[in-house]
């Protein structure tokens, strides 16, 4: 199954309908590898798929044109759903040179065996002329490898953006206005969130140098192709990578005998101001990506763990680790929970809270097997105050977005 | 002369020792490092860097 992008312009990929877990991010509407054929007087490949489905790329390859007559291969990215098919792709294109930047053919050579394979190596400024169309490179440093890189077409306006901008996505449509809006950014959100959040500061760099860029199409190596909201998705970008805050408090909490359970439920009862979005996420029922999801544009999160043997639940040790490695930052902060026979869960998430370098709006609030009601009312007040912080940091942002993103 | 950290992964320039490796002598500061200079661990851009207070 191919779809045409623009004349003799193809995505050439592989829909991945049923996972479920890429690489631990849970993939509620499956994935998809985008691979695309520029045919031209020369013809060029622009990355590949996951390796279990190289022999499917090839057929759709191979149905658009003679595998001896691809000239070259674009490597944006060395990262194996990208680049994993390679191997099997240079030995089936005979007479292809494989193109990337310096680093990614290190890369690429640690990965595979890459000796036999004929190797040009671009930079930023680069151009690779086809014929009536141009393959012209940018480096994208940490967006989101060393060895990243995008792929423009100047004469289309069209910007191979490899993981950036893209979404975990199956669906038989390849385009942003064939599919509903807020699926589509709920989920280029979620694959911001969880795969390039590290990388914010990289981001806003990149989006300076693509603002350069006359911009109509983006087609990402993951998910449909921006076409129709190519300035929404742009936006979302830059808020994105500067983690900026909506007037949005979060109360993720696990409990084990429902006392941080009601201390949560106070937490959040003090926080739901008119104006600011509340939210209750228990972390035994919802699941990392998630989690991740809804923390980068939140202002302010309490987060409480029940004590289990000295420290805190390993569920809530899970998140905290996970959220740790995706660097969300300028987050206010409050650690609660309960204890039994001795301390130290919400102690041990104030610490996650503080290694974040998040600002911590109150000592961690603690309960000793119940909370008594004094202990419950200093949660309502906790809650009130990381909302009206949350207020403060995210300064008039509504809390509802323009566009639809969490459906 | 201020220590600076790279945001994506921690790695600090001090220009206290500088980056004799890739020709940087020691003593010089962060602002005087060339715009194409990019972290030695990640490869991140002098953009991604906070000054270290």
């Amino acid at each position: 199954m191919n779809a045409t992008l623009r004349n003799d312009i193809d995505w050439i990929g592989y829909l991945d309908w049923t996972v479920r877990d890429f690489h631990s991010f849970t993939t509620r509407r499956g994935a998809t590898y985008n691979a695309y054929l520029v045919r031209d007087e020369k013809t060029a490949l622009i990355d590949t798929v996951k390796a279990p489905y190289a022999d499917r790329l090839l057929e759709n390859l191979a149905a658009l044109v003679e595998p001896a007559r691809v000239d070259y291969v674009i490597c944006n990215h060395a990262e194996p759903d990208h680049a994993g098919a390679l191997p099997r792709v240079m030995e089936a294109l005979p007479n292809a040179t494989l193109v990337c930047d310096q680093k990614c053919r290190g890369t690429l050579s640690q990965y595979y065996d890459t000796s036999n394979w004929k190797t040009r190596l671009v930079g930023t400024g680069d151009v690779l002329p086809l014929g009536r169309r141009t393959l012209q490179f940018v480096e994208t440093p940490m967006v989101h490898w060393p060895e990243s890189m995008f792929t423009y077409v100047p004469e289309e306006k069209l910007l191979f953006s490899m993981d950036a901008f893209g979404q975990h996505l199956a669906t038989s449509e390849r385009f942003d206005d064939q599919v509903p809006l807020c699926n589509v950014m709920r989920e280029a959100k979620a694959y911001y969130a969880n795969i390039v959040m590290p990388f914010g500061k990289a981001v806003a760099a990149v989006l300076k140098k693509t603002a350069e860029l006359p911009i109509a199409m983006i087609a990402p190596a993951h998910g449909v192709i921006w076409r129709s909201h190519v300035a929404e998705i742009l936006k979302a970008y830059e808020n994105w990578s500067a983690c900026r805050p909506k007037p949005k408090v979060l109360v993720i909490y696990d409990t084990m005998w429902e006392s941080t359970a009601a201390m949560a439920g106070e937490i959040l009862e003090g926080a739901s101001l008119p104006g600011v979005e509340a939210k209750l996420i228990h972390v035994r029922r919802s699941n990392l990506t998630e989690i991740a999801t809804e923390v980068i544009d939140a202002a302010a999160v309490a987060f409480g763990s029940a004590t289990l043997n000295r420290g805190m639940m390993p569920t809530a040790a899970a998140v905290l680790s996970y959220l740790k490695g995706l660097r969300p930052v300028g987050k206010a902060g409050l650690a609660f929970g309960s204890y039994g026979w001795g301390p130290g869960g919400p102690e041990a998430v104030d610490e996650a809270l503080r290694a974040m370098r998040w600002e911590i709006i109150h000592e961690p609030i603690t309960a000793q097997y119940r909370p008594t009601p004094e202990v419950l009312r200093q949660c309502a007040a906790a809650g009130r105050t990381l909302a009206e912080r949350a207020q403060q940091m995210s300064a008039g942002r509504a809390a509802a977005e323009k566009v639809c993103i969490d459906p | 002369m201020h220590k600076y950290i790279c945001d994506i992964c921690d790695w600090v320039y001090d220009p206290a020792q500088g980056l004799p490796d890739q020709g940087i002598e020691p003593g010089t500061p962060f602002e005087d490092l060339p715009d194409d200079f990019e972290c030695p661990e990640c490869g991140a851009g002098k953009e991604a860097f906070s000054k270290v207070e």
